[in-house]
């Protein structure tokens, strides 16, 4: 049992946390990994990249539809089909202007559709296996915006927000299995996801320090990663502000 | 617009990042944004990798490996790739980096446009001397692949070329071979520059990595430490201590007050624990990288380095004039390096490494002061035939780059229109 390679999967592996997580999980050991994204020549200079670090690791791509039931069901089943999955990172999504999103009805359903669905339709498609299995890690990345909403982001955080409670549910489900349900909530992370952040001259954490606290977080077997952990603080304090007083502060 | 800062902090202005992440879209990227100038992770300490009010091509994203052969040790990586990254995967495999400078958190990018060198100069030459190929894109969208043997032109302007000719998107390094991690150090004082130019020629057959500590202030003293690679098995972890400077202090914590105790206390604390030791290559060739933001240590002003080679038969006077001028000024630093370069001939036309000898200075940035001092040593550098190294550099005059680097005319034909550097603009014009 300890020599077979630990069996990953990650969806959404063009993001820049996923990648790094992945370079962390194959360096650690040699691992049989299945990466899962929409950019498939993204996804071979990724999948090469690993193969470099790691030669005694099997890295496959995979292209999806990140939106369509049907499709992810299908996906997840060939997946499923070749043998039980030890860890599925969940890791896609996309941050857009929320000005934009309250302008846009279109981009508004979009962004609600890929933070907020797409990774419950996955999450869900995985789960009734590895409770058969009664074994294996599911990580879902959700976000600090997710805590609470606010009106620079509260579209994509009520997205994220959504996941949140997905998982206090599937927490709930699995509670006497095997089978941990892990919530990720990253603060502002340095990816291209937020470069219009940067731009502004927020403070972002490097994605490799966050993928390294997702890593860690997973092999310790813990329920929720902040990453970095201050952001557990920060959130404490924000989701216990007052609505009255929130509601002035221009966050 | 993001305000950014070179390594010395001597300004932080405001540019326009855009980063470079997937080297199929760097062509559309540049064609579309240019003048600009690639940055890596900002090492270097002057002006080489700013563009004020224009706009820099973040090349970290690019730090994917494409391709290693265990038997020959040739690796294709992204020009963005951190040398650090490279050392920690391929040491345990046996493989090194034949030449790195005195930090490793640098990109391999950086690294070639500087042409970098370590404390192995004389054996190994300078970081282009390793390389097997490079791709550079220009911003007219060429691409133009270009080793040692072809197109060999491109790779000559292109190796210490400033980031000058095009943004490099890959490279193919030839690493070399090592047992394991550790090395066999040796620390042995010196008490003027006579003994420091025997302890380097005495050294130089024997012991790969080389280089030493000189107090600035005292006309000559120093330590010199000499290492070779060592087979020695795993005799215990290396722990890197992590320090890092939490904030900018108001001023420079390294001055001309307690800068003289603190050379004579290092001196001889250093020189009552001299010997053999086996110490991890991380704290031997990087022992500033433990320390997170150290470069804020000079406070709010920031800092130059002043690093200059002269010829060997020039060495010993220059530097004695140089160290004299410092210690009358009472400027300088704690962090002082002298070291001999070797007879190896490096790739670039630009490059900084010649065989001679090279003294590198921090210098507190106290205004019009440290800039004078500069210009007395320029002149010692200047009649000596000796150069600054632009890598380090904020304020050269343009005579002393032009004397020194003197196939600048060979290089300039080679530049690509649409890259603009502070440094380019100070020193060829535009």
């Amino acid at each position: 049992m300890s020599t077979k390679k630990q069996r990953i999967v990650i969806i959404g592996a063009t993001s820049l946390i996923a990648e790094h997580c992945a370079r962390l999980w194959v360096m650690q050991a040699s691992s049989d990994m299945i990466l899962v994204g929409r950019d498939s020549a993204r996804m071979e200079q990724i999948a090469t990249d690993l193969k470099v670090r790691s030669p005694g690791s099997q890295i496959k791509c995979m292209q999806a539809d990140f939106i369509a039931a049907d499709k992810i069901t299908e996906l997840v089943a060939s997946i499923k089909n070749e043998g039980a999955v030890d860890i599925v990172l969940i890791a896609h999504g996309s941050l857009p202007d929320q000005q934009k999103c309250q302008q846009d009805l279109l981009l508004c359903q979009d962004t609600l559709l890929i933070n907020g669905l797409s990774p419950v339709l996955f999450a869900e498609a995985f789960a009734t296996s590895m409770q058969k299995a009664n074994r294996g890690t599911l990580a879902i990345i959700g976000s600090v915006a997710g805590d609470r909403g606010r009106k620079s982001n509260y579209i994509y955080g009520s997205a994220k927000g959504l996941v949140s409670r997905y998982v206090q549910g599937m927490q709930h489900r699995f509670a006497n299995t095997r089978v941990k349900i892990v919530l990720i909530k990253p603060g502002p992370t340095d990816t291209p996801m937020t470069s219009h952040l940067k731009q502004q001259g927020a403070k972002l954490a490097s994605a490799e320090e966050v993928a390294l606290h997702i890593v860690n977080g997973i092999s310790k077997g813990a329920l929720t990663i902040y990453a970095p952990p201050i952001w557990k603080l920060i959130m404490m304090i924000v989701r216990h502000i007052p609505a009255f007083l929130f509601n002035r502060l221009n966050i | 617009m993001v305000a950014v800062s070179s390594w010395g902090r001597l300004n932080r202005l405001e540019h326009d990042v855009i980063a470079i992440a997937d080297r199929r879209l760097a062509s559309q990227q540049i064609c579309q944004s240019h003048p600009g100038i690639a940055h890596g992770m900002g090492r270097s300490y002057g002006d080489v990798c700013l563009n004020p009010g224009g706009i820099l091509w973040k090349s970290t994203g690019l730090d994917r490996l494409i391709q290693f052969d265990e038997q020959t040790g040739r690796l294709v990586c992204e020009a963005g790739v951190l040398l650090r990254d490279i050392q920690r995967l391929m040491v345990p495999r046996g493989w090194m980096l034949a030449v790195t400078p005195g930090t490793q958190l640098v990109t391999v990018g950086g690294a070639i446009a500087n042409d970098v060198h370590g404390k192995n100069h004389h054996v190994h030459g300078s970081f282009g001397n390793h390389l097997l190929q490079l791709t550079l894109l220009r911003t007219d969208g060429e691409i133009i692949e270009c080793g040692p043997l072809h197109h060999a032109n491109w790779f000559a302007a292109t190796v210490g070329g400033l980031g000058l000719t095009g943004f490099i998107l890959t490279a193919e390094i030839q690493l070399r071979r090592v047992a394991g991690p550790w090395l066999e150090s040796e620390t042995i004082p010196y008490a003027n520059l006579e003994e420091f130019f025997t302890l380097a020629d005495d050294s130089e057959t024997g012991f790969e990595h080389t280089v030493s500590w000189i107090d600035c202030l005292s006309g000559g003293r120093g330590l010199f430490m000499r290492a070779n690679h060592s087979s020695h098995q795993q005799l215990f972890t290396n722990k890197p201590s992590k320090w890092r400077i939490p904030l900018v202090p108001p001023v420079s914590l390294i001055n001309k007050y307690n800068l003289a105790p603190f050379n004579s206390t290092y001196y001889h604390l250093k020189k009552s624990h001299t010997g053999r030791s086996i110490v991890h290559y991380e704290p031997f060739m990087y022992p500033l990288d433990n320390v997170q933001d150290w470069n804020r240590l000079y406070g709010p002003g920031g800092f130059y380095q002043y690093q200059s080679v002269v010829p060997r038969e020039a060495g010993m006077d220059a530097t004695r004039a140089m160290l004299q001028e410092i210690s009358r000024s009472g400027e300088g630093s704690f962090l002082a390096v002298l070291k001999t370069f070797g007879e190896i001939v490096s790739a670039g036309m630009l490059s900084f490494p010649r065989p001679g000898v090279t003294l590198a200075l921090d210098f507190p940035n106290n205004g019009e002061n440290t800039l004078r001092l500069f210009e007395r040593l320029d002149k010692i550098v200047g009649e000596a035939g000796g150069r600054i190294y632009a890598a380090k550099d904020a304020r050269m005059p343009r005579s002393l780059f032009v004397s020194g680097y003197p196939r600048l005319a060979e290089f300039m034909p080679l530049r690509d229109p649409g890259i603009s550097s502070a440094m380019s603009r100070r020193l060829i014009g535009s």
